[in-house]
């Protein structure tokens, strides 16, 4: 297998006068947990869109086990796209259908598996992520934290090769983002497939980080382990990092 | 995120193109409509369930317009034909109206309303909540799964709304013309019968279905292409409803003249 999964080629992508990427360059190492980290609104959920073939770029290419996928027609892109599982910002769950359902989905539109090994397998994901005896609740009875946990259940269910993270941690208390990091670790550290996170979370982030590239003004500024950044002298880093700070506090330090 | 350069809305060039390219998107849409619709896998059990939400579960409001229309039209004929002793056309008048024109608008009309606005609201707060996004994501085609089975369903429902519109029309017609205007329920049948043709039926059936596909497509298009969260959701239920109306009536003006 190659050590690359995914090779981000100067993508640029503007938005009428705004140029959101400027020229991303970006290699997400196979088998670990890369983050790229930059403050809100600044174009990652753009990037992760791009990826995805959610967005189609200005130029650039991006390079997916060795397909450069920028220029796929839509039947081809859906065959890249069957190497990836998405959890979503908001989890993105089907509000019409039950946990079982939802986490079933992929299961039955992409496989030939039976209803019992359907039944098996959904389970299996329930209780990986901690919801065992939830499954015939609707996503609108459930909290933020367990809608995503089950997001990520629907998100691994396929066992992808690349698992993408939309800002896993927003909008979560402290406790509750903990938990989700510790279920991305913990999953990544068991299936070692390619996850690739964005967040402006920092702190939870260098929790779980393999590597993390810094995004600002529409660049990766800086890539390199969460030990490397912590290091960085780039001014922008340094003042993401000491946002994160809290004077007089110690539980703020990095 | 996006651009902030001022545009002018009120130029009515602008106008003109923005509606001529909302009609191209829309035409788009219904080509990728008939392709998936006949491309396997095949959706059957999404298509029975917007077929009850769309059919069984507008009948009644359907039927209670239908009697009312029709009782409304016989009193109404009732008082102009009175003036000249042609009461006995009460019934070939309602039954014309029905079949031929208010059986297939009106039914459009309340389906619009009821099942119209709640296709645009539910896509449009599955697009803002990145449910539409997560299907593509899985590989699914959006359009498959969330437009197909709705108009397919509009498509078969309207028509039979439109007949169950139709005969309580004329039921209603026949109660407040024969039963409490006392018109003779010989003449009022017999009218019917050598008035009203099997085509006028069928061309009303056949507006009905067209409508089905003009009025789920539209709602569809507008929910599919929601932007700016809830406000957008509600904009777009709006829009939906006011352009698929609008755009029943028109074609059925073009419908009409082709046919009669």
């Amino acid at each position: 297998m190659e050590d690359v999964a995914i090779r981000i080629v100067d993508l640029q992508k503007s938005f009428g006068e705004q140029r959101v990427l400027d020229g991303i360059n970006l290699e997400v190492e196979a088998g670990k947990i890369t983050v790229i980290i930059g403050k809100s609104g600044g174009g990652k959920s753009v990037l992760l869109k791009n990826v995805i073939g959610l967005i189609k770029p200005d130029s650039g290419e991006i390079w997916i086990d060795g397909v450069e996928t920028t220029s796929l027609s839509e039947r081809d892109m859906n065959n890249i796209r069957m190497k990836f599982g998405m959890l979503f910002q908001e989890a993105a769950l089907f509000d019409s259908m039950d946990l079982f359902d939802n986490v079933a989905f992929p299961l039955r539109e992409h496989t030939k598996m039976s209803e019992n090994e359907i039944t098996s397998t959904v389970e299996e994901r329930l209780k990986q992520v901690g919801l065992t005896g939830f499954s015939e609740k609707m996503p609108s009875e459930l909290s933020g934290g367990m809608r995503k946990r089950v997001g990520l259940a629907r998100a691994l269910v396929l066992d992808p090769e690349i698992i993408l993270f939309d800002e896993p941690t927003s909008a979560l208390d402290p406790i509750i983002s903990l938990t989700i990091l510790d279920l991305i670790k913990q999953t990544q550290t068991y299936f070692k497939k390619t996850y690739l996170v964005i967040s402006h979370d920092i702190l939870g982030m260098f929790r779980i980080a393999d590597k993390v590239a810094m995004l600002y003004n529409g660049k990766i500024i800086e890539y390199g382990t969460p030990h490397d950044i912590k290091r960085s002298t780039n001014e922008a880093t340094k003042e993401f990092l000491n946002a994160t700070k809290i004077p007089g506090f110690t539980g703020g330090d990095l | 995120m996006y651009s902030k350069k001022p545009i002018n809305y009120y130029s009515p060039f602008l106008q003109i193109t923005k509606a001529l390219k909302e009609l191209g998107s829309i035409g788009a849409m219904f080509l990728e409509t008939v392709y998936q619709t006949f491309r396997k896998p095949f959706k059957l059990n999404y298509i029975f369930k917007q077929m009850e939400f769309i059919g069984v579960n507008s009948s009644v409001i359907v039927i209670i317009t239908g009697v009312f229309t029709g009782m409304v039209l016989a009193l109404q004929s009732y008082h102009g034909f009175r003036k000249f002793g042609g009461e006995g056309l009460v019934g070939a008048t309602v039954a014309l109206s029905m079949t031929r024109e208010l059986g297939p608008v009106l039914t459009a009309l309340m389906v619009t309303g009821r099942a119209g606005s709640a296709m645009a609201a539910e896509l449009g707060t599955m697009r803002v909540t990145e449910q539409i996004d997560a299907l593509t994501v899985m590989a699914l085609n959006p359009v498959k799964y969330l437009v197909v089975p709705r108009v397919v369903a509009a498509f078969f429902m309207l028509p039979v709304l439109t007949i169950i519109s139709d005969f309580v029309g004329i039921i209603g017609g026949y109660i407040v013309g024969v039963k409490l205007l006392g018109i003779n329920e010989g003449a009022f049948i017999t009218k019917i019968i050598k008035h009203l043709d099997l085509d006028d039926i069928y061309n009303g059936l056949i507006k009905a279905a067209c409508f089905g596909i003009i009025l789920s497509l539209v709602s569809c298009y507008k929910g599919f292409y929601t932007s700016g969260g809830a406000e957008g959701v509600g904009r777009s239920t709006t829009e939906a409803v006011v352009v698929s109306s609008v755009s029943i009536l028109i074609s059925d003006y073009v419908l009409t003249s082709l046919m009669f």
